[in-house]
């Protein structure tokens, strides 16, 4: 199979093999900053378990294309999306859909840590919150269990009711990590979750995205392809807007078919 | 750098000077009865009890009225309508507000509702107050909400909380101590009002709790008090003006206090 395509057409997508299921399906995506085009055409599925890297220079376009599918960028205004994202067989980007229930499917995880002004355990506890009436011992529970998976709990577990704060930067991104996993989304898009964090923090969560796509559907946008090589299976490279190249990570890292994306990975631009 | 200097020690050489001849004159006739007696009638024995209270009273009424009309409209600005041209116009008209004499305020509620109650009430008084406090808050809540970054919002989005809950968990909670100090500054600022006072609760001799009826107030008093013939008097307004410097002092110095506990957080 190759993966073969020019910067204006969209990427040929390989063929879904044997037991990979398209969580979300990204069809002739377009958006816009106001007038000027970010994304142009983008055809990209998202498999089920399995973590996809978004790869490029500067300004590709790869952080706008992870805020799309928790429309995030609704936030603001002058910023619209065309074309379709399909999850779980419905269009994300359909007029009616309920933003709220929407993102407390699709969890994400930023690249600066952002825990709230409040407690550990608040910080846990106010996304599980929002959707769930839980009786003090399953919420307590739950705060343990998503701290656990992130890693975390043995390192908070005596000092619940200190800030979120007050913990140094790579324990703050496992707390949102843990923070997103607890509201129990589908899928988890990470942004550059790594890029302010020291290296020993950077592999504990490098750890912890292997584990967690057991269990959740997630992508990742890197600017560090030996960190992108670690932690996917799936890399899409996309430059100036456009998906250049989408394919299995061993082979995008070895032995890619567009030339722009050799460049790139061997580190001739970007 | 010699005139900087000199221009800053003659600023606060008249400080120091209005500070000394305030304890000076104050400290004489300070005593219990100050704070528990009425105001005398001229050459009588007696307090400024029922000003100290009335001040109370009307400084609670300005905030409890104004605060939350402020904390909202802030919110608003800074929230929702962060990008609206409605937020440009409202903070253009609240910053004339900010800066308008309160006198003219004074006169505005004196017309409003004094004229049409048909008397002077603690009211009136309140609401005078109220609309000093609102351009402060409104600010410092606007201003306090867009130090909040951004990315805490998000956060709180990619969770799926409604906006309602980023703000009222995440974002005053962020911007507490901020909020808190402009409505400190807002109180020690009506605190020491008289012009809008003079128009709206007017003054009372007596003791009165009654919010329909004229209600004495420090400044108002020390007003009354410092410009009459008698000595007692005079020295009462004198004992009025330490107190209610010191009250102010303490308000901005814990304003100062919280700004400081929320930057180092």
């Amino acid at each position: 199979m190759n993966d073969v395509s020019v910067a204006t057409a969209p990427a040929v997508i390989p063929a879904n093999k044997a037991g990979l299921e398209e969580k979300i399906s990204i069809r002739n995506l377009r958006f816009y900053y106001g007038d000027s085009l970010a994304l142009k055409t983008i055809n990209l599925p998202l498999y089920k378990n399995l973590v996809t890297a978004f790869i490029g220079p500067s300004g590709c376009g790869k952080s706008t294309l992870l805020r799309v599918l928790n429309r995030m960028y609704d936030l603001y205004p002058g910023q619209r999306a065309e074309g379709e994202v399909i999850f779980d067989g419905a269009n994300i980007l359909a007029p009616k859909v309920d933003l709220n229930l929407l993102r407390s499917r699709i969890g994400m995880v930023f690249q600066k840590p952002t825990p709230f002004p409040m407690s550990i355990y608040d910080n846990i506890a106010f996304g599980v919150q929002l959707y769930e009436r839980l009786p003090r011992a399953e919420m307590d529970e739950r705060v343990e269990a998503a701290l656990t998976k992130a890693a975390l709990w043995g390192e908070v577990k005596d000092k619940l009711t200190a800030s979120g704060l007050s913990l140094s930067g790579g324990q703050q991104q496992r707390l949102c990590i843990a923070r997103a996993i607890a509201v129990r989304p589908e899928v988890v898009l990470f942004d550059e979750p790594c890029s302010a964090l020291d290296p020993i923090s950077t592999s504990k969560i490098e750890e912890l995205i292997d584990e967690l796509k057991s269990e959740y559907t997630i992508a990742i946008v890197t600017h560090n392809m030996q960190q992108a090589a670690r932690v996917s299976d799936k890399t899409a490279f996309m430059y100036l807007g456009s998906l250049i190249e989408f394919g299995d990570t061993d082979k995008i890292f070895t032995a890619p078919t567009d030339r722009r994306t050799q460049d790139y990975i061997t580190g001739r631009f970007g | 750098m010699i005139l900087s200097l000199l221009a800053t020690v003659f600023g606060a050489a008249w400080l120091l000077v209005i500070l000394g001849t305030l304890v000076w004159n104050g400290v004489a006739g300070l005593s219990l009865q100050v704070f528990t007696e009425n105001t005398p009638p001229p050459g009588g024995q007696g307090g400024i009890a029922n000003a100290i209270v009335g001040s109370l009273i009307l400084t609670v009424f300005g905030v409890v009225i104004g605060t939350p009309i402020g904390i909202l409209a802030g919110t608003y600005m800074a929230e929702y309508g962060r990008y609206a041209r409605l937020t440009s116009v409202i903070r253009f008209v609240n910053d004339i507000l900010l800066s308008a004499p309160s006198i003219v305020i004074g006169l505005f509620v004196y017309e409003v509702l004094v004229v049409r109650m048909g008397h002077f009430s603690a009211w009136a008084g309140g609401v005078a107050l109220a609309m000093l406090v609102i351009p402060v808050v409104v600010r410092t809540t606007e201003d306090m909400l867009l130090l909040v970054p951004n990315t805490l919002r998000e956060a709180g989005s990619a969770l799926g909380a409604p906006r309602w809950r980023i703000i009222s968990s995440v974002g005053y909670r962020a911007a507490r101590a901020g909020i808190l100090t402009g409505v400190l500054l807002a109180v020690a600022r009506i605190t020491g009002e008289t012009a809008p006072l003079l128009f709206t609760a007017l003054n009372n001799q007596f003791w009165s709790l009654d919010p329909n009826a004229p209600m004495a107030s420090l400044p108002v008093t020390i007003f009354q008090f410092a410009l009459s013939p008698y000595a007692d008097w005079q020295q009462l307004a004198w004992t009025g003006a330490l107190v209610i410097t010191f009250a102010v002092l303490t308000l901005n110095i814990v304003a100062r206090y919280l700004s400081t506990l929320g930057q180092t957080k």
